[in-house]
């Protein structure tokens, strides 16, 4: 096994430079495209040693872009029938697609994501069913998905504790010599917390292949980034774990995957864990119970609106001839039939058993369960009798 | 950590003396003597011995075998892939183990002490608790967190705290206590064999106790499931027709000793060690406290909403027409665990059950 210096020196020197610039994240972040969904020239797409990210291939592009503009169907979709009483609350990622894709995208088959309550598009760009998903938010149960099929954990709502199980599914395949990389998601607001560092500084410890991708959308509900955090950049954070940190612009889906593919090929290639900033931005409120006109002002959520990630990546695929007519189509229709699947799917009516209150709480109900159980079944015959 | 485990010479010097003794002997044959802490040893290098996916993880217990010695020798057996030292982070080895769990392993992890574990708990009560239920099972967590638990050992701050009461209040926890040498054996190896997760609560205080036991026959009838699963079952510790005397853990042996000198003035005492406070055994006890009519619960943990109180709760519950006095308590203070030198005026004793046993109403009995 090498031991977690010994690699960080290791993959430093194939870049030609010094464990500590390897470990720091670039002087600026990395974007290829600019607001206008031109790419940046090749001299300012980063290219500092260490920091040099080719462009993906147009199929990967145009399949990225297919599963954005799905992305952002389902946040609006969702968004539209939680207005509609469907379900009572759906933390959307309207403008955070970009990085909700390329966090699926970057990822193979035997992959594992940790993803948290927002993450919503990314668990159904890795394949899990639209409505196992939605299941969660419609209150049947607390998750629908089985974890282990999908290689997606389930939504975390505490933060920061799914990121020392991601640790440890990665642990653990390591111990068995399997190469599986593990990406777990939080927040910014989430890196305040004790669970963030205890998380890097295991995965860097046990040189275990992770990819802590923070989404920076710059407010932890109502507090903003500036008071959570005075380091450079949360990117930064990763050098005192002796794990490489990189920054990218969370709102350009080119160098977002340029970014992640790279790391996710890091990690597996047993160069230990890596810390990847996006910097994006929540453009709407926390959730439909938020009020984001009481602590930000309009003006500065209509300069992110200008980097909206859907027109930007649309630009591009125009203007680089990736996106005729009959491809766009396409996509549109994709993106239709998932919103179509969301809307049968949240009017229909589910009752959840209530027996299923106890029969999951250990492998085989206490003898203690087993009689709350008869007690609520009896309680509920009565209601019937009397019915 | 403290490296100043215990402020106690005394016990200093009989871990060391356990230590030497089990270092002693590499393999036991027939009845011997056999301390706590040896059983709990031998159950985990038997289990890491029969399933390869048991992982011993924690601060210390790695080439130091643990500040109690449980884990002693384990990494030269097994390795340092199987037994490892982690970073000092009860929520991090907590964490680790539930994606450790998630991912086919079985991790067996050590909270260096009681109060030690709290820093995990975020960790134990909203995922270790919940992930079989949220997932409606798809997502088990085989996995087992010791910690050793409650005082009589002089221990400093925040090493003697009884917290069985926080665990058992959650949902979706296991909690085992055992009170024998045989038990420490059996009990572990069923918790690292069980499907759902369990919090092992090891009493500090009976780590250095001896008692005649073969550890090869007890390896043998639990791989050939020839005794009956701890899980669930109280120990019926001692029988008797007067009283009923509840208890677990630590303070079972405190229990047998007051039952001891009752027998002397005339009066016979049922002793139950309950073993596994979740799952309770709710028949066993019910149908002693029906056969004697009066019971004493004893714990260590401060009294208030506590293990004892829901055990007194139960027992009113089911067993109201067979009382012939209020079923009473002899618990800890509402205090925080005191310092040394004042423990002997917090912790349950003889004479404190004794006269707990005296106030069941006897008066009225003829």
């Amino acid at each position: 096994m090498t031991e977690p210096r010994e690699g960080i020196e290791q993959v430093s020197s194939k870049f030609g430079i010094t464990p500590e610039d390897y470990m720091l994240p670039a002087r600026t972040e990395i974007h290829m495209l600019d607001i206008n969904g031109k790419l940046h020239p090749a001299g300012e797409q980063g290219v500092e040693p260490g920091h040099e990210y080719p462009l993906p291939s147009p199929k990967v592009l145009v399949d990225a872009y297919e599963q954005l503009v799905i992305g952002r169907r389902v946040n609006d979709q969702n968004s539209a029938l939680v207005r509609q009483g469907r379900m009572a609350v759906y933390p959307s990622s309207h403008g955070q697609e970009a990085a909700q894709v390329a966090a699926a995208l970057c990822l193979g088959e035997n992959d594992w994501m940790f993803p948290t309550y927002r993450d919503t598009v990314a668990v159904m760009a890795k394949g899990v069913a639209p409505m196992e998903v939605m299941a969660g938010f419609r209150g049947d149960w607390h998750s629908g998905y089985d974890p282990k099929k999908y290689k997606v954990s389930i939504q975390s709502t505490p933060l920061t504790t799914q990121l020392l199980h991601a640790v440890g599914v990665a642990h653990a395949a390591k111990l068995r010599g399997e190469d599986t990389v593990v990406l777990a998601m939080c927040g910014d607001g989430a890196t305040s917390e004790g669970d963030f560092h205890e998380a890097l500084n295991f995965a860097a410890v046990f040189n275990v292949p992770v990819i802590f991708f923070v989404q920076n959308n710059q407010y932890a509900i109502s507090v903003p980034l500036s008071a959570q955090s005075v380091a450079p950049s949360l990117a930064h954070k990763a050098v005192g774990y002796g794990m490489a940190g990189e920054r990218v612009d969370g709102n350009d889906l080119i160098a977002l995957l340029a970014v992640l593919r790279r790391a996710v090929r890091l990690a597996r290639e047993g160069n230990g864990p890596l810390l990847v900033e996006a910097h994006t931005y929540r453009m709407q409120a926390h959730t439909n119970a938020d009020d984001a006109t009481r602590y930000r002002e309009d003006a500065e959520v209509q300069a992110w609106i200008a980097k909206d990630p859907v027109a930007r990546m649309r630009s591009y695929l125009l203007d680089a001839g990736l996106l005729p007519d009959a491809t766009e189509a396409r996509i549109t229709a994709s993106a239709e039939a998932v919103a179509q699947t969301l809307r049968d799917g949240m009017n229909s009516e589910n009752t959840p058993d209530p027996t299923d209150l106890f029969a999951h709480v250990f492998s085989t109900p206490t003898t203690q369960l087993t009689e709350q159980a008869a007690m609520l079944a009896d309680e509920l015959a009565r209601e019937e009798e009397t019915r | 950590m403290s490296a100043t485990a215990t402020t106690s010479s005394a016990a200093n010097g009989n871990v060391s003396a356990a230590t030497a003794a089990a270092a002693a002997r590499t393999a036991t044959t027939g009845t011997q003597p056999v301390t706590f802490a040896k059983a709990l040893n031998t159950a985990l290098a038997d289990s890491m011995d029969s399933t390869d996916s048991v992982l011993v993880f924690g601060e210390d217990v790695g080439i130091l075998g643990g500040v109690f010695r449980i884990t002693d020798g384990l990494t030269k057996r097994f390795g340092t892939n199987r037994c490892f030292d982690t970073p000092l982070a009860e929520s991090g080895i907590v964490g680790m183990a539930i994606g450790m769990a998630m991912n086919g392993m079985r991790p067996v992890i050590e909270m260096q002490f009681d109060a030690f574990a709290y820093p995990a708990f975020e960790q134990i009560a909203s995922h270790v608790a919940k992930m079989h239920n949220r997932t409606k099972g798809k997502m088990p967590l085989p996995l087992v967190i010791r910690i050793p638990y409650a005082g009589g050992i002089g221990g400093v701050e925040h090493h003697c705290d009884s917290s069985e009461s926080y665990y058992a209040h959650t949902p979706g926890l296991k909690v085992f206590t055992p009170a024998t040498v045989a038990d420490a054996y059996l009990m572990l190896r069923e918790a690292i064999d069980s499907p759902d997760p369990v919090i092992f609560m090891e009493p500090k205080k009976l780590y250095w106790t001896k008692e005649q036991v073969d550890l090869e026959a007890l390896r043998i009838s639990h791989e050939t499931a020839a005794v009956p699963p701890t899980e669930g079952r109280a120990a019926i510790a001692r029988t008797g027709t007067d009283a009923t005397l509840i208890a677990y853990g630590p303070s079972v042996s405190t229990a047998m000793a007051a039952a001891e000198a009752a027998a002397l003035e005339g009066r016979s005492l049922e002793v139950i060690d309950v073993r596994t406070i979740v799952p309770l055994d709710d028949a066993t006890i019910c149908a002693s406290v029906r056969k004697t009519g009066r019971a004493v619960v004893i714990a260590e943990a401060p009294g208030f909403a506590s293990v004892s109180s829901e055990i007194v709760a139960r027992i009113q519950e089911r067993c109201f027409h067979s009382l012939a006095a209020p079923v009473l308590r002899v618990t800890g203070f509402d205090t925080p665990y005191p310092a040394p030198k004042l423990e002997k005026y917090y912790l349950p004793s003889v004479d404190r059950i004794l006269d707990a046993v005296d106030a069941l109403q006897w008066e009225e009995k003829a």
